[in-house]
């Protein structure tokens, strides 16, 4: 019964788009034929996708969505931009700003060897620049998809959920990479222009090749892209939590702004080694000679750690959560 | 409404597939048919206490064009968002295309179109682009195909011309044409539309229709909510109907109009007459108008009235078989609150 009134009802629709009208929307019916038409055109048989190819496809997916993003490029370009100005200001007011009191260390050597930028423009940037670009890029990476509704399209088509989260975790640690490296290319390339360049003085004191400071660099922006990637688990599970990605962003923003504060307070140092913040700047070892990996060891394992419990979260938490967004 | 002879026809087989009548919930499908969509005691209940879906019994046949009906708020969002396992239901359970959910999603939803509760896209790219993002999170999609099928999908809903405009630009309806033309990435066995005309001008309704009926046609079945009776009452075989979370009638839909009676009006001027050929053909409920008589038609075929009037020297100036609306059906399962024209 149903088939017949099935049949009824197509006939009645051919009848119907038979009569010739002027319909000015006609046009679109005959889009609709031609793709009747176009039906027939030969798709090759799907063939089976290895999980491994369709796993990289969607994370190709997702990175090109982030790094299309009007508002990450925009925060790509200030990170490239920061070292920039701190190279032009310290070349202008190379001679005359000394009163040889507060600056670090590091900074006071850039005059001397412009590899030390790039050094200096990660130890600034790492405290508070670096950490809110990857707070929003991962507080926005579920949050955000809830807050349009893609959220759920995503997961009926079907992404999978663990496999959606490790997707937009190694999108997250993929932009940490992109944004250490932005910083430390930046700063390369203009220590290079404004400053002299050639053998490196340690901090320590000894001397090591030109080369052998850029490789050192390298192990610098992957110390650093731990770091961040280990700040973009913690909000990657708060992301999991919100459907405003606002409110996943400020969340990390505040819980960075609260640990460097009670690092500063020196009753609470007790509580120093436990936070995230307190082991990012610390890459100074690649700066003696040998390379002291004491510090850096512990702060790769920290790094880990918070990596490891903050995706459980978030693994927990998106597996079991309700998508009525 | 102008009765064509298709439907008499059609009234004339009313009586065979009355049988199980229009029970709520009453699975009359063939012996052994195979069931696209089921679920046996669905229920889900937020964190407030509120029953949202109420222990549903859904039974889509395979094939069928399904229509899932029900005022704004009566589960039936929820129940989709269970079906595709975006919500655990609290308890009960269902099967997709004969896989046991929510374990087999990851298989399933691949050969499931589906458009919930709207469009969502990312508005800073292209409907290509847009259609692109959900192929890729398809993990059975091909992605040698993937530029092929986004072209025909976008052919078929008449949005090529737009293909390459940024979403954000798109007007309500070229959104909602976006969504559909996303749940035909694929070749799909089952298609879960949600409101699939919402946002479209008469025409765009009318095209969607089309498009329903055509996919179905090709064996797909189709599974389609609404509020607008009208709308299932053209496109669909079955239907369910909800209210207030719980599912008040399901069936083909010639048995929930066959729940209420088939009548046939004879227009004539010899009233008396005609009123004693009806009688005589042993037709019940006969009311006599002015200028015309009607009665229940019952199992009785149209032709052999005609006949009979005419043998009778009854003067015919109309004949028509009115069979009941949808929505004079659902108006007499839900009572009033039904919003029926939405």
């Amino acid at each position: 019964m149903s088939t017949v009134s099935g049949k009824e009802a197509v006939s009645t629709e051919k009848a119907t788009r038979a009569v010739p009208d002027h319909d000015p929307a006609r046009g679109r019916d005959q889009a609709m034929t031609a793709g009747q038409a176009a039906g027939g055109r030969p798709i090759p048989p799907p063939r089976a996708v290895s999980a491994p190819r369709a796993w990289l496809r969607l994370l190709g997916s997702e990175v090109g969505l982030t790094f299309r993003r009007p508002r990450n490029l925009a925060m790509l370009g200030v990170l490239t931009v920061i070292p920039v100005l701190i190279g032009i200001a310290l070349r202008m007011f190379a001679g005359t700003g000394g009163d040889g009191t507060g600056a670090p260390m590091i900074f006071e050597r850039i005059t001397g060897n412009g590899l030390f930028l790039t050094f200096a423009a990660l130890s600034l940037l790492v405290q508070l620049m670096l950490p809110v670009c990857v707070a929003v890029v991962a507080g926005d990476s579920i949050a955000g998809e809830a807050g349009i509704g893609t959220l759920r399209y995503l997961l009926a088509a079907p992404a999978g959920r663990t496999r959606l989260l490790a997707v937009k975790y190694a999108c997250v640690v993929v932009f940490c990479l992109a944004a250490v490296t932005a910083v430390a290319l930046s700063a390369l390339l203009v220590g290079l222009l404004l400053f002299p360049a050639g053998p490196i003085t340690l901090l320590s004191g000894g001397t090591i090749p030109f080369l052998d400071g850029v490789l050192r660099i390298g192990v610098v922006v992957l110390y650093v892209t731990a770091g961040m990637a280990a700040l973009g688990a913690v909000a990657l599970a708060l992301s999991t939590l919100t459907e405003v990605s606002v409110g996943a962003i400020a969340s990390t923003v505040v819980i960075v702004i609260a640990a460097q504060v009670l690092r500063a307070v020196p009753q609470l140092s007790v509580l120093q080694p436990y936070l995230l913040t307190e082991w990012w700047s610390g890459f100074d070892g690649v700066l003696r000679d040998p390379v002291a990996i004491g510090d850096m060891g512990q702060g790769l394992l920290v790094f880990a750690a918070y990596a490891a419990v903050f995706c459980s979260i978030a693994w927990a938490r998106f597996t079991g959560k309700d998508i009525t967004a | 409404m102008s009765r064509t002879p298709t439907d008499a026809g059609l009234a004339a087989d009313v009586p065979g597939s009355r049988v199980g009548g229009p029970g709520g919930g009453s699975r009359r499908e063939v012996p052994g048919a195979e069931l696209s969509i089921v679920t046996s005691g669905l229920t889900k209940r937020f964190g407030s206490g509120q029953v949202a879906v109420d222990a549903l019994d859904l039974a889509v046949p395979s094939g069928s064009v399904f229509g899932f009906l029900g005022p704004n708020g009566s589960g039936k969002t929820t129940t989709i968002r269970m079906l595709l396992g975006l919500v655990a239901p609290t308890a009960g359970e269902w099967r997709l295309l004969g896989t046991p959910m929510p374990g087999g999603v990851g298989g399933v939803l691949s050969r499931v179109g589906a458009l919930v509760e709207g469009p969502a896209f990312y508005p800073y790219l292209s409907g290509e682009a847009n259609l692109r993002r959900y192929d890729a999170a398809d993990p059975s999609a091909d992605p040698r195909t993937v530029s092929t099928r986004i072209g025909l999908a976008l052919e078929r809903v008449g949005l090529a011309a737009a293909a390459g405009k940024r979403y954000r630009a798109y007007s309500l309806g070229m959104r909602q044409r976006l969504a559909i033309a996303a749940t035909l990435l694929g070749p799909r066995e089952l298609l879960i539309l949600d409101e699939p005309t919402n946002g479209l001008d008469p025409q765009g309704t009318r095209e969607v229709r089309g498009l329903v009926k055509e996919i179905a046609a090709e064996g797909t079945t189709v599974f389609v909510s609404s509020h607008l009776l009208a709308e299932v009452e053209q496109m669909c075989s079955h239907v369910a109907v909800m209210r207030t979370g719980r599912l008040v009638a399901q069936g083909p839909i010639a048995d929930l109009r066959a729940s209420e009676t088939v009548r046939i009006r004879v227009e004539t001027p010899d009233v008396e007459e005609a009123a004693a050929v009806l009688a005589g053909l042993g037709l019940p409920e006969i009311r006599l108008g002015d200028g015309d008589v009607s009665a229940a038609l019952g199992a009785g075929l149209p032709e052999r009235v005609c006949a009979a009037l005419v043998t009778g020297g009854v003067a015919v100036r109309g004949l028509a078989v009115q069979r009941p609306t949808l929505e004079d059906v659902f108006v007499g399962l839900t009572g009033e609150g039904f919003d029926v024209d939405g």
